[in-house]
């Protein structure tokens, strides 16, 4: 079947800063196809498409449209291409109804008349096989109705190039077919559908070809049917880099956090956290490998004592070590009151009797870390705010993936974030300046931080110093379970490397390390076990010395209906 | 006493009903002016001194020309608070300051502005021949019908600004700028996307809704009072009255209409009732803890369609993501 280019990439390269997002992308795209564009999170795939779509402009290369060089500088001129993106996101005015949103900013001179373009929907419904009600408010919508909305606003504009952006991420099974059919309905239409996606199964059902992107390089377009999903895999994933990272043997692991049975749905009613367990342990880092939004985010926090959960328990556990009651935070009553019950003794194990003291010797007593306790050994952290948390004695570090929005108070300087850890601490009505002041000077001399001074409000380093600042001061609380998320987005190679080594230093001195990554040359040079979430749920905890990329690749993208067709393969 | 208290009520309601009008179109681009009391001063202030000048150039003021007295008070009044709801635009849609601190800005500068022009260059001779001519109406008899002096004796500012309601309201829901407008103040970033001006709409909003919202000062100036000035202090607060009929009337042009009608008349009502002045200070307080109440209403039933624009109060900048 001899088919027209529609659309062909000459060597298009976009680069973010020192990020090269694509690196001399040529391809093509042919009338009347369906097409996947595969890859791991960052590969590429969404900015190469953004490019069609009017969104970035590529720093090098040409598109030509219809064998013609054409210069696509805004999502408006795409349309004049006729071509439409459906973005992750949607963008819908929730208040307006679906055919209000479907004729916004249309301006074609006709008399402004809903009645018209309901028909006009109704005729596309009754086309390519939706069903919408064009009087219905988006805010009534389900995500998939919304998503219809969304392709009939694409088509109204008169597209024949449809670019949907992950469009089953959000879909029930169900969902999905039925997107499948009216996809292949407009690619019989003779429209061209690019979907972006990660998801193999899917890949192998709908598309007719697959282009596979890898590293913001284009590896190769394959057609679907002479090709397998282990082939493509291993295209997406790649031979394995051995990363020059200094991993130590892991030494005296003890179990630190038991993660028991969690579950969370969010008001979506999605799955977010299904029956995730998992043990970390002191002394070693455990990876978690997944495709960006499989709950990564969801499960630390709720470790954190940010997230609410429907079930399931976090237990930590702490050797019994006397560690001074300065560094629980308690106010002097608390202290009082916990002497009575008996639970403090001093260095040499006497029991500390505090009744007869004046307030301001047991300050002393405090201050000087003379007085010794030791609480219990297993802690629920379950439904504890983050506060609550710190009270048991739980040192628990937190580098989140926001950096200035969870992490770190952008407008404000070094010392100043320092604080936010350590306000509390002290009995006066003032801050005590002078521990942070130093805390953030070790910082800056020990991580090499690149700022003018400690007082530069933290939004204006650049994004490496700034996860050093955040990274610095959660390791300094000398955590017992340090949880670091997306550590080196965006981060150049030198500064990836520090980080690295950071955490490498924590396991070395016992702690229980938990690393969010995404790049899995990183995860499997770096961790000792790699835990593989998928849509919520842990498909694999794996040795991350031993495994193979693909293996993991595979953990990472297989669904159910993909694992029931490989049985069905082995089985057969 | 029923009638004049009704034709009271409509009056008075008038100046809010343009005050709510001004500020309704403002919030559907999704910019909350507090500026609006100040804009009313400045449209009172400019309205007057356009009669101003067109009275000392006439031998008898009662022989002015009761269009040419109009249209010269508008055309003033809109000169002077369009350049007030200029500023307003430029610092808060082209610099992207917070609104709120810019409209409250507005609003001291405007009143001030306006007591100062008003002692200084308005001498406001004639100005009760020419009240009394720009507040005829159909029906001028006192001992007519009763009915027909609610609904027909009134000036034409009455007539224009219920006009407007209408029209307002048609254009904003069954017009192709009426859904680009809803859709600024919705979510611009969508807006945008599609190929709506963002910043157009913006200021043509606020604009167009300066110079309606001027004219409810004017009114109160040359019909209500009939041509008499004490400060801008008075007409300062119904601007706040102004701004919560916008809550009270849900955003909506037409039921504002109604609204201001209610609130003119528990305006009045202290006037009205008899009881002691601690009674009718009370009784003037009705308005607000009624938009109070409406707040409490629609945040429980928690209806979509009756809740302020989405984005409204925040700055629309096309890199933020």
């Amino acid at each position: 079947m001899a088919k027209e280019v529609l659309i062909e990439f000459q060597n298009i390269t976009k680069t973010f800063g020192a990020v090269v997002a694509n690196n001399n992308v040529s391809m093509q795209i042919f009338q009347g196809e369906i097409l996947s564009v595969l890859g791991e999170n960052g590969c590429g795939k969404t900015t190469l498409m953004n490019m069609l779509a009017g969104i970035y402009y590529p720093d090098g290369g040409k598109i030509l449209i219809r064998g013609k060089e054409a210069h696509i500088h805004s999502p408006k001129t795409a349309f004049s291409y006729r071509i439409g993106m459906i973005h992750q996101h949607f963008k819908l005015i929730d208040v307006f109804t679906a055919a209000e949103n479907v004729v916004l900013g249309v301006k074609n001179g006709s008399k402004y008349n809903l009645k018209d373009v309901k028909k006009r929907i109704g005729e596309m419904c009754d086309r390519y096989g939706f069903h919408i009600n064009p009087d219905k408010k988006i805010y009534e919508m389900s995500v998939s109705e919304k998503q219809t909305v969304e392709i009939i606003k694409v088509l109204y504009r008169g597209a024949d190039i449809l670019i949907l952006d992950e469009p089953t991420a959000v879909l029930t099974p169900q969902e999905i077919s039925k997107l499948f059919d009216v996809l292949r309905a407009m690619r019989n239409d003779g429209k061209s559908i690019i979907i972006i996606t990660h998801k193999l199964n899917e890949v192998m059902e709908i598309s007719d070809r697959v282009a596979v992107l890898r590293k913001g390089e284009h590896i190769g377009t394959v057609k679907t049917s002479e090709t397998s999903e282990q082939a493509l895999t291993e295209m997406m994933v790649g031979k394995k880099i051995t990363l020059n990272i200094d991993r130590t043997k892991v030494e005296n692991p003890a179990d630190r956090l038991f993660v028991n049975g969690l579950n969370y749905t969010n008001s979506e009613h999605v799955k977010v956290l299904d029956n995730i367990s998992f043990v970390a342990r002191s002394g070693e880092i455990l990876g978690i490998a997944g495709i960006a939004g499989s709950g990564q985010r969801e499960l630390l926090e709720a470790i954190a004592g940010l997230q609410p959960l429907d079930s399931g328990e976090i237990i930590f556990h702490r050797p019994k070590k006397d560690l001074p009651v300065s560094f629980y935070h308690k106010t002097l009553k608390q202290v009082i009151e916990l002497a009575a019950e008996g639970k403090f003794h001093y260095a040499d194990g006497t029991p500390v009797d505090l009744s007869g003291k004046s307030k301001k010797e047991i300050r002393r007593l405090v201050n000087e870390e003379k007085i010794l306790f030791n609480e219990d050994e297993i802690m629920n952290l379950r439904d504890k705010t983050p506060l609550q948390i710190r009270e048991l004695g739980v040192r628990l570090s937190f580098v989140p993936e926001d950096r200035l929005g969870m992490g770190l108070v952008g407008n404000m300087d070094i010392i100043d974030n320092m604080m936010l850890r350590s306000y509390r601490k002290g009995n006066s009505i003032l801050l005590n300046r002078k521990k942070p002041e130093n805390l953030a000077d070790q910082i800056v001399k020990g991580l090499e931080v690149v700022t003018p001074d400690l007082h530069t409000p933290v939004r204006r380093l650049s994004g490496g110093n700034v996860q050093k600042v955040l990274v610095g001061r959660e390791i300094s609380m000398a955590p017992k379970v340090l949880m670091a998320a997306y550590p080196v987005r965006g981060l150049d190679i030198n500064s990836s490397y520090l980080i690295y080594n950071l955490l490498n230093k924590q396991k070395e001195e016992g702690v229980a390390v938990i690393f969010v990554g995404e790049d899995l040359d990183v995860l499997m040079g770096l961790c000792d076990r790699i835990l593989v979430i998928n849509s919520g749920r842990v498909t694999g905890i794996v040795d991350a010395r031993t495994v193979t990329k693909e293996e993991v690749g595979l953990l990472m993208t297989k669904t159910d209906a993909g694992k029931e067709k490989r049985d069905e393969k082995e089985n057969g | 006493m029923l009638v004049t208290f009704l034709i009271g009520a409509i009056s008075l309601g008038t100046v809010l009903l343009y005050g709510c009008m001004g500020e309704t179109l403002m919030e559907k681009s999704g910019h909350l002016n507090l500026g609006i009391p100040g804009i009313m001063c400045m449209g009172t202030a400019g309205g007057c001194l356009g009669i101003e000048l067109y009275l000392k150039g006439l031998a008898d003021p009662a022989a002015a020309n009761w269009f040419l007295l109009i249209l010269l008070s508008i055309l003033f009044s809109i000169l002077f608070s369009v350049s007030a709801g200029l500023i307003y635009g430029f610092l808060t849609v082209t610099l992207r300051c917070n609104q709120n601190i810019t409209g409250l800005a507005i609003t001291t500068f405007g009143s001030g502005l306006a007591q100062f022009v008003m002692d200084t260059y308005v001498t406001r001779k004639g100005f009760g021949a020419a009240g009394k001519l720009i507040s005829r109406g159909f029906v001028n008899d006192p001992n007519a019908n009763g009915v027909l002096r609610v609904f027909f004796s009134h000036g034409f500012f009455v007539y224009f600004a219920i006009i407007l309601a209408v029209i307002f309201t048609f254009v904003l829901n069954r017009t192709r700028v009426g859904l680009h407008l809803r859709s600024v103040g919705e979510n611009p970033a969508t807006a945008d996307a599609d190929g709506v001006n963002v910043t157009a709409y913006k200021y043509g909003s606020i604009l167009i809704g300066s110079a309606v919202a001027g004219f409810g000062g004017l009114f109160y100036i040359m019909d209500y009072l009939k041509g008499s000035w004490e400060n801008a202090s008075t007409i300062e607060a119904f601007g706040w009255l102004a701004i919560a009929l916008v809550i009270f009337a849900l955003w909506k042009p037409n039921y504002s209409i109604f609204g201001s009608i209610l609130f003119g008349g528990l305006s009045i009502a202290a006037f009205v009732l008899k009881g002691s002045s601690t009674q009718k200070e009370l009784l003037k307080l009705l308005p607000y803890i009624i938009t109070v109440l409406v707040l409490v209403f629609t945040s429980i039933r928690k209806k979509r369609e009756n809740q302020p624009p989405a984005s409204l109060g925040l700055s629309y900048f096309r890199e933020d993501r």
